[in-house]
């Protein structure tokens, strides 16, 4: 009964009107609109290449032992992850978990996904012995800046097995890639 | 100048870059082993070079387990906690509770008495990872097991030095992704009888002499594994013999953060007692 009576009391305050702060005159004066902010920073524009889709990377030299490890021989894997239909399917299933998994959506935030898609299916289609070359970066020059931890990597690894498990490929055959991919470890975790 | 002044504002109010959470929670599943009946993590019976908890080398992990066992003549119930600091820093602590049941009047002691130890234990990862890097290179770490029995008037009156005693563990572990399987080996210093739970040394030994463990594990999914283990074990007593043991188990982590594991285990002679073998269920959280 006391309490709501003092309810009563405070909603009965009359409200007293805060001073308003006076405007900045300073900030006023300054005017950013005419600032080119890209140029202040140094910020290089990239033109997206019209026949290929992919933002121009610093020049390197092609070779497919930038893939990281040594191919697989013979059928089996590439069989095991259904030929190059099967791993284009993965590779964009994978790009997709990664991209929209909050652990680690913000590293692939101004990345080109249409290079990242084409060369990690190069990549996998290589080491899978499917009948393609690796024309990208080494796996260093490929991650440098990117501020990846171990557990960016270790949430990478579960977004790729759950890609391979959901096109049905054996977990034996998915533990064969990962041996493959797993002492590359260094080179792509930073920080 | 403005733009000089924008950058000083920009830069006093930047936000400090990502900072990680102190519970990472990033390891991956089961890498973290399941903890031993000795508290420090591995593969149950053997003490393995893994670090609990599910933090990863930035952050920080905590591990909580009970198990218990069923033998022939004997009731087990062991629980512990586990903290494991920046994959690095495994400490640990675990409670023995041995019941004797039936042998307990058989021994003199009493029918149901209990033997009891507590175990704090240490383990430093000193180089390499289990799953990642060269396959050549295994997860090496290097343990303390300091164990105090409850018993001390009982333990020395059957034989044992002391009611306390400290082994020395150097364990690698990895595992070989080409063929799914795991192997861990574990080279142990130790006095203890049975564990440590009748006390450490006696008649036939009193000092630590060097112990084998060895486990075989095999993925069959990233959340389930079935494996074996043989440990070695010295028999210090005289008055009964002391055996080697082995398991067979299967663990499943059946969430991110719980793992249930459930085997065989055998650990021959205890007391006299010959044959004690049965089943072993362990329950663990991890995060």
């Amino acid at each position: 009964m006391t309490l709501a009576l003092a309810f009563a009391l405070m909603a009965a305050q009359p409200v007293t009107p805060q001073p308003q702060p006076e405007p900045d005159t300073a900030a006023q004066q300054d005017d950013f609109s005419g600032v080119d902010w890209e140029k202040e920073f140094g910020v290089e524009k990239r033109q997206v290449d019209p026949a290929t889709g992919e933002l121009p990377v610093d020049p390197y030299v092609q070779s497919p032992a930038n893939a990281g490890a040594t191919p697989f021989s013979g059928a089996g894997m590439a069989k095991a992850f259904g030929g190059q239909e099967g791993i284009r399917t993965i590779i964009d299933r994978f790009v997709d978990l990664n991209t929209t998994d909050p652990r680690i959506e913000a590293i692939f935030k101004n990345q080109d996904l249409v290079r990242l898609r084409r060369t990690l299916f190069e990549q996998f289609c290589y080491l899978l012995d499917a009948g393609c070359t690796y024309t990208g970066r080494d796996m260093k020059t490929a991650h440098k800046d990117l501020g990846t931890t171990r557990a960016d990597l270790n949430a990478l690894v579960e977004n790729l097995q759950r890609a391979m498990r959901e096109n049905d490929v054996p977990f034996a055959a998915q533990n064969r890639l990962l041996a493959k991919l797993a002492p590359m470890d260094k080179d792509v975790v930073e920080r | 100048m403005t733009v000089l002044a924008g950058l000083s504002i920009w830069l006093s109010v930047a936000p400090e870059a990502h900072a990680d959470p102190l519970f990472d929670g990033g390891k991956l599943i089961l890498t973290n082993g399941i903890s031993t009946i000795e508290g420090a993590s591995g593969g149950g019976l053997a003490s393995w070079a893994t670090i609990a908890g599910m933090e990863t080398d930035r952050g920080v992990g905590v591990s909580a387990h009970v198990t218990g066992i069923e033998l022939a003549d004997y009731g087990w119930q062991s629980h512990g906690v586990s903290v494991g600091i920046k994959d690095r820093l495994e400490l640990s602590y675990a409670r023995q509770n041995f019941d004797t049941r039936k042998v307990g009047a058989a021994l003199g002691l009493g029918e149901g008495y209990r033997f009891n130890q507590d175990i704090f234990a240490a383990k430093v990862r000193l180089v390499g990872d289990t799953v990642y890097g060269s396959t050549l290179l295994p997860q090496i770490s290097v343990g303390v097991q300091h164990k105090r029995s409850l018993d001390g008037t009982i333990v020395k009156a059957v034989g044992a030095k002391s009611a306390e005693g400290t082994d020395f563990t150097a364990s690698a572990t990895k595992l070989f992704l080409s063929k799914s399987v795991l192997v861990n080996a574990t080279a142990r210093l130790t006095n203890a009888n049975q564990f440590g739970l009748l006390g450490f040394g006696g008649p036939n030994q009193t000092d630590r002499t060097l112990q084998f463990e060895g486990s075989v594990a095999y993925m069959l999914t990233p959340r389930l594994v079935v494996g074996g283990e043989y440990r070695t074990r010295p028999s210090n007593l005289a008055i009964a013999r002391e055996d080697d043991a082995h398991d067979l188990f299967v663990a499943w982590a059946f969430t991110r953060n719980a793992t249930v594991t459930a085997a065989y285990a055998d650990v021959g002679s205890v007391a006299t007692f010959d044959g004690q073998r049965g089943a072993l269920v362990s329950l663990q959280f991890a995060f």
